[in-house]
């Protein structure tokens, strides 16, 4: 008893007050990617040869975050005189609720604007979600977890995870769904009482991620599933995830 | 069979090839005489089909042997070492191995030669599930199904338990669920995208997976790496088995109830992913490792920072592993749990925490070490009796023993060295050539294989996660134990679905 209530005390009081507060990640976090309008067609074409996950539109200067695993390459090449392409910033807030919005040169719409009145009725005050993994690589797993530690402390926000999908308002959905896992998945979607929720965690989720071309893979959830919410990354920062759901459910502002 | 060192490109020209009988004599040999395989797969060779092993006592060694349709099963003559070996070998070239005791698919995908099915699966249709389990059949015995989708927030896999009354007679474990094609991405996807998939083989081991990745590339392309960038990586290395050691020790308590010290360590294992993060701008280390070196100069600043937070966390660590280690209603759940003999386990080739837990002294960054490892001190275990105990007690000293690495690391007088250019990823591969990786994970031996052509082409990327050694380890450790055991027991072990299902 003695050492429990000694580590009681070396602990202390960690939960972070976000989203009371601001929070701020270190400068290099590379959360929502600010394109240069103005930096050269040959340079953006350099950028868009050299990603790994084909994520930049060149033509537009924009990049695909349904396809971008912020590995920060395109943000290492220069030109000339400073001419650069693009410039990660410390903005974790990703989500979106349309796909096409998350091509973007910078700014993304809103998202606590976006939230669907009926949505934030119905799971505004009480949200349980059934987490389904399929075919990823665990890590959008792991940083959904941690939203359950003492510093996010997901469930003072009424929002939970839960074992049967029966007890669920809906799904969130890691991993490019792999072929083995489709029938699962649907299976787990089949199980939630409607009206249900789909959201589509992590670039594998939304496009394939790294995994994007295999045959092993349907790469889209959107294709097996109508999503309501994209969360990008590889994986989301957790911060990037309690965002998405305090907006989308509980129209929190940023 | 030819002696080759971690890391070190050879000819394929001087892999041994032996006669079909000469390789299964060697092969049950060296596992008899306490002997361990690495890598043992396939790879097309022109029109025939070559097996491949490599094998570890002390030393490393590499030796092949071309097969037809069929070839004698060696699980069936020297152990079960080879029992999944050969199942991945017969699902992914259609080669059977003859007499083979359970032959049943990992991972439910049709072969990559014009061989005929060895399953006779048609792959349009659903496999997983559709399938017979082993049984154990009499009037009390019952079977307890859990999965794919399990009741957590964890991966997808399938669990057939045979049960008389509480106590499990037999368990097995079908995975393949998050199978999506790594190996085959990896031998077909332009060079750039090397990385980022060896980074999601497994994301809790994304710089063990990468790390090792990274080094056999550099073995291929005669590329350096500066001390700086090995010191870096091997940090890196460390950090990532604080964060997954530490995080398995608060769910561990968690799952005997006992919540301060699952609290704790669960804020704490998101200190050290932070720790990653200073390092890389991603909280696996995503990002950081590239062949030549890193990404990112890891500078004073960056230094300052790990050290810092390892002084104020190291002695919080310590006060919960005393909280934790010294609760009786803990070691009484722990003690004599899930037990693996050492003889189970070497008979299975268990590597990593669950083979030294059960007495099994093999460590890579002891017997063939890479980056920094030659230079720092090694570990021994204390407790090892192969119980949940001993899983729990070898990850405390690894814990321990990381910290004073990391501390050793940082002391280096050391210039930052320059981080690896984004561009030129398009790597001249040295022609003919083979590299074997191997890389002390915080699960154990991670271990990759590649292959080139005579136009240094990629023709074969082997992975090997530790996982592929150690699930068959769990399902002994269920042997006689209580059902209501196996969360706890699962958790002692850890292991990787997406690792193992690649
Ligand atoms: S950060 Fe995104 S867009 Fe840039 S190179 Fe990496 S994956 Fe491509
Ligand atoms: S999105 Fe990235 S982190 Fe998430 S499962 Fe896919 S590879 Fe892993």
């Amino acid at each position: 008893m003695y050492k429990i209530i000694r580590n009681r005390l070396e602990q202390g009081h960690r939960t972070s007050s976000y989203p009371k507060k601001p929070i701020q990640l270190p400068a290099i976090y590379r959360g929502l990617p600010m394109v240069n309008a103005d930096s050269s067609l040959t340079l953006a074409r350099r950028c868009a040869e050299l990603c790994p996950q084909n994520a930049i539109l060149a033509e537009e200067r924009k990049i695909d975050l349904g396809r971008c695993t912020f590995c920060g390459r395109c943000a290492e090449v220069q030109e000339g005189d400073g001419d650069y392409f693009v410039r990660f910033s410390q903005r974790f807030e990703l989500a979106a609720v349309r796909r096409e919005d998350l091509i973007t040169s910078g700014s993304l719409p809103e998202l606590a604007q976006h939230a669907k009145e009926q949505i934030t009725k119905l799971f505004g005050r009480s949200l349980q979600l059934r987490q389904v993994s399929a075919g990823g690589c665990n890590a959008c797993e792991a940083d959904i977890n941690v939203l359950g530690t003492p510093f996010f402390f997901l469930s003072r926000f009424g929002i939970d995870f839960v074992a049967s999908p029966r007890h669920a308002d809906g799904i969130m959905v890691t991993g490019p769904i792999s072929r083995n896992m489709r029938s699962a998945l649907m299976d787990t979607y089949q199980a939630v009482p409607a009206p249900k929720v789909v959201i589509a965690a992590g670039c594998c989720a939304i496009s394939g991620g790294p995994f994007h071309g295999s045959a092993e893979i349907i790469g889209d959830l959107n294709t097996l599933l109508p999503v309501d919410l994209y969360i990008p990354g590889c994986p989301p920062h957790p911060l990037t995830t309690l965002h998405a759901l305090l907006a989308y459910f509980k129209q929190v502002q940023s | 069979m030819l002696k080759i060192n971690n890391g070190e490109r050879i000819d394929r020209s001087q892999i041994p090839r032996v006669s079909s009988e000469l390789f299964h004599r060697q092969l049950s040999q060296f596992v008899r005489n306490n002997g361990f395989i690495v890598q043992f797969f396939a790879y097309p060779e022109d029109k025939q089909m070559v097996l491949l092993a490599v094998l570890r006592n002390s030393d490393l060694f590499i030796l092949e042997t071309t097969v037809g349709r069929e070839f004698p099963s060696l699980t069936l003559n020297a152990g079960p070492q080879f029992n999944l070996f050969e199942r991945e070998v017969a699902e992914q070239y259609g080669l059977r191995p003859a007499g083979h005791p359970w032959l049943k698919m990992l991972r439910y995908h049709a072969n990559k030669s014009d061989k005929p099915d060895v399953f006779g699966n048609n792959y349009e249709e659903e496999i997983p599930g559709n399938y017979p389990y082993f049984q154990v059949q009499g009037e009390s015995v019952h079977e307890v199904a859990v999965g794919p989708v399990h009741a957590g927030i964890i991966e997808p896999g399938h669990f057939r338990f045979q049960c008389a009354g509480e106590e499990v007679l037999h368990l097995e474990i079908q995975l393949g669920y998050q199978h999506r094609g790594v190996e085959e991405l990896l031998q077909t996807v332009p060079h750039k995208r090397l990385i980022t998939i060896a980074e999601g083989i497994a994301g809790d081991t994304s710089i063990g997976h990468n790390l090792s990745c990274c080094q056999a590339l550099e073995a291929l392309c005669g590329l350096e790496v500066a001390g700086g960038a090995s010191t870096q990586r091997t940090i890196a290395l460390e950090l990532e088995r604080l964060a997954n050691h530490i995080g398995d020790l608060g769910a561990l308590s968690g799952d005997v109830a006992f919540n301060p010290p699952a609290a704790y360590f669960g804020r704490i294992r998101g200190e050290f992913l932070n720790l990653l993060l200073a390092l890389s701008g991603n909280r696996f280390g995503k990002g950081l490792i590239r062949p030549g070196g890193t990404a990112f100069a890891m500078g004073q600043e960056a230094r300052q920072v790990i050290a810092n937070k390892i002084k104020e966390l190291r002695p919080e660590i310590l006060h919960v592993c005393d909280l934790l280690f010294t609760a009786h209603t803990v070691l009484a759940r722990f003690e004599r749990t899930g037990t693996v003999t050492r003889e189970h386990a070497q008979a299975l080739g268990l590597v990593g925490v669950c083979g030294r837990a059960s007495g099994l002294d093999y460590d890579v960054r002891e017997f063939f070490p890479t980056e920094c490892y030659g230079d720092l001190p090694t570990i021994s275990n204390k407790v090892t009796s192969g119980d949940v105990l001993s899983r729990a007690m070898v990850r405390q000293e690894e814990i321990v023993h990381s910290l004073n690495a990391i501390d050793l690391l940082l002391a280096r007088e050391e210039e930052p060295c320059q981080p690896v250019p984004v561009e030129g990823t398009d790597y001249a591969l040295a022609p003919s050539s083979c590299v074997v990786t191997l890389n002390e994970g915080w699960r154990g031996e991670i271990s990759h294989c590649l292959l080139t052509d005579d136009q240094g082409q990629l023709i074969r990327y082997k992975i090997k996660d530790p996982s592929f050694h150690n699930w068959p380890g769990l399902a002994m450790a269920l042997r006689n134990q209580e059902i209501s055991d196996f969360p706890l027991c699962n958790k002692s072990f850890n292991l990787s679905y997406c690792g193992f299902d690649l």
